[in-house]
């Protein structure tokens, strides 16, 4: 591979150019308007403008993101996190294009993206998954419900990532909310089907990292305990989940590499569960066939470059490390930089950023598109930086993630930065294996 | 790596539409020297810098296209940006005559061109009234979004 045209922006662009440039491979950015001048703009080799800053006019136009790719004869697309990553058309258009798409085939894409057919494939695999089922006509659907109890979810087909989602806390409420549920999911997703689950009350979220060569063959590079969301956004991720037994970290990871295998997965994928903190059971949720935000983690402390395989994979290399050669060391925590103001509601507050020092230290790695006088454009989601630190246990990692979130100066933009101090001094974050309800504990103290 | 002949020709047009003058290209057993007919006090030295694979694209990234920098100053001409990116062709097919050559008068709805992205063709119209002045895309070449196709001096 020699040339890769990278389908996407601000800090993955970038981090996927400085990969490109240790393995020398020319970069071409396909970029809107507002992006033209960027700090991934000018990394890249050469970039091409491919529309109007609306997304739906340039960064999710299948046709022109592989016309862009053709004509300037690249090899490849990596399409990022985001955007076109798990839209089966792109990969699909590759494929009949001769281009390489860098991630798993349109099938894997299709099989994963609807969430029914991802829960038939756990369940094959003997993945255990959250009671739950697809849901038809409305009086099937009420018996159902009784079979699951109360409370439930009402969760769309094509959703995910916790878009999607309603919850049921009487039986009675049913009716309208799956009428509710399937008209949104219907405009959202393309997609009105929707299926029932049981609502785990107390859950922690954990994921597992896998690579597959897309012949059968899987590795897993660990898990990453991503609990500390606000309403669905991750906004803190580590490595290894803290407070896990040896036996249901070692059963997590099995069942992603099942799951993996199972479907001949080709790239790098994660398989995120949900982990019962009572009953120390876990559930398969859903398969995220790219490269995830929080992948660094992972790179810190296995050391392996992720982007790098995913070229690898794709270009047809294979799986370049085996299981056993796969060694976690230390603790790694990031932190993720918004353009947002926890102080209004966590509204999005793009700008331009006047002055912004991040931080150089040991232990510390910053993964960012924003310099001094780059501008956060109002399309697009309001992430500035990650902030990963990695040391050797995880009260060390933590003591220089604050460290670091206190070196980091960002003016001309509201920042999430003084939140995420206040995550990592809090006791409950100190002491972690918290489940996804911590954010809005610490919201409420 | 190795070189082909269609890499050649690639670095060329690349060091065309650089500011660059001279470019030293060195690479497992392969060199390549390629100098501007004219003269310039351009200085080549940073051509030659930096690690010989990552001096096989032009060192200095090109301007934007779309850059505000390449907007024409005369009052009277016209851009005519590209709608959209996609393959820029002059003629309906090929071999066929251009839809307008330098000199032709184009009305609102003149097709000046087509631009194909991935077999879609969709026609380019003037959307002023003039007489083309230049035409900078070359035809079957890469045309990106905002890209000034040509330029059209007004009439009345």
């Amino acid at each position: 591979m020699r040339r890769i045209l990278i389908a996407n922006r601000g800090e993955i662009a970038a981090r996927i150019i400085r990969t490109c440039r240790t393995l020398n491979i020319e970069t071409v950015l396909a970029a809107s308007v507002a992006d033209l001048d960027s700090v991934p703009a000018r990394m890249a080799d050469r970039t091409v403008c491919i529309g109007p800053a609306r997304p739906t006019e340039s960064y999710l136009k299948v046709e022109t993101i592989v016309h862009a790719a053709r004509a300037t004869r690249s090899d490849a697309i990596h399409p990022g996190y985001g955007f076109l990553s798990e839209r089966a058309a792109l990969a699909r258009l590759c494929e009949s294009s001769g281009v390489i798409f860098i991630g798993p085939t349109a099938a894997q894409i299709d099989a994963v993206g609807d969430k029914l057919r991802a829960r038939a494939e756990a369940e094959a695999a003997q993945v255990p998954v959250v009671p739950g089922c697809a849901v038809a006509a409305p009086d099937e659907a009420l018996a159902a419900a009784r079979r699951i109890g109360v409370p439930l979810l009402v969760k769309a087909v094509g959703g995910g990532g916790g878009r999607g989602m309603k919850r049921v806390d009487a039986l009675e409420q049913l009716p309208a909310i799956l009428e509710l549920a399937a008209a949104e999911a219907g405009a959202a997703f393309g997609d009105a089907r929707v299926y029932l689950e049981r609502y785990i009350a107390s859950g922690r979220h954990v994921e597992v990292q896998v690579l597959g060569d897309g012949e059968g063959e899987v590795i897993h590079l660990g898990e990453r305990d991503c609990s500390t969301q606000r309403r669905y956004q991750k906004l803190v991720e580590e490595t290894p989940a803290p407070g896990l037994s040896p036996a249901l970290r070692a059963a997590l990871h099995a069942a992603a590499v099942r799951f993996a295998r199972r479907l001949a997965y080709r790239g790098a994928g994660t398989v995120e569960f949900l982990v019962d903190r009572e009953r120390e059971q876990f559930y398969f949720l859903e398969m995220n066939a790219r490269i995830q935000v929080e992948h660094p983690v992972t790179e810190a402390v296995t050391g392996v470059d992720l982007v790098a395989e995913q070229i690898a994979i794709a270009g047809g290399a294979g799986l370049r490390h085996a299981q056993d050669n796969i060694r976690a060391e230390g603790c790694a925590i990031e932190c993720r930089i918004n353009a947002e103001d926890p102080l209004d509601d966590f509204r999005p507050s793009p700008g331009v950023v006047t002055a912004v020092t991040w931080p150089v230290q040991e232990g510390i790695r910053v993964d960012t598109h924003i310099a001094t006088g780059s501008r956060v454009p109002p399309y697009y989601d309001s992430l500035m930086a990650k902030i990963i630190a990695h040391a050797p246990d995880r009260s060390g990692a933590v003591s220089r993630l604050r460290q670091a979130i206190a070196a980091t100066h960002i003016s001309g933009v509201h920042s999430n930065l003084g939140f995420q101090s206040r995550v990592l001094a809090d006791a409950e974050f100190a002491a972690g294996g918290f489940d996804t309800g911590f954010v809005a504990r610490l919201l409420e103290r | 790596m190795s070189l082909t002949a269609a890499d050649v020709a690639e670095i060329m047009r690349l060091v065309e539409q650089s500011g660059f003058d001279e470019l030293t290209l060195e690479m497992e057993g392969t060199k390549i020297s390629l100098r501007r007919g004219v003269g310039t006090a351009t200085p080549p030295a940073a051509v030659a810098a930096g690690s010989p694979a990552a001096a096989v694209t032009a060192p200095a990234k090109p301007v934007p296209v779309a850059a505000p920098a390449a907007a024409t100053v005369d009052p009277g001409l016209q851009d005519l940006p590209s709608p959209l990116l996609g393959t820029f062709y002059r003629s309906p097919k090929p071999g066929a005559p251009p839809f307008v050559e330098v000199g032709t008068e184009v009305q609102e709805d003149t097709i000046i061109g087509i631009i194909e992205v991935m077999k879609l063709m969709n026609t380019v119209r003037a959307g002023v009234r003039g007489t083309v002045a230049e035409i900078l895309v070359a035809d079957g070449t890469l045309a990106e979004f905002g890209e000034i196709l040509m330029r059209v001096r007004k009439s009345g």
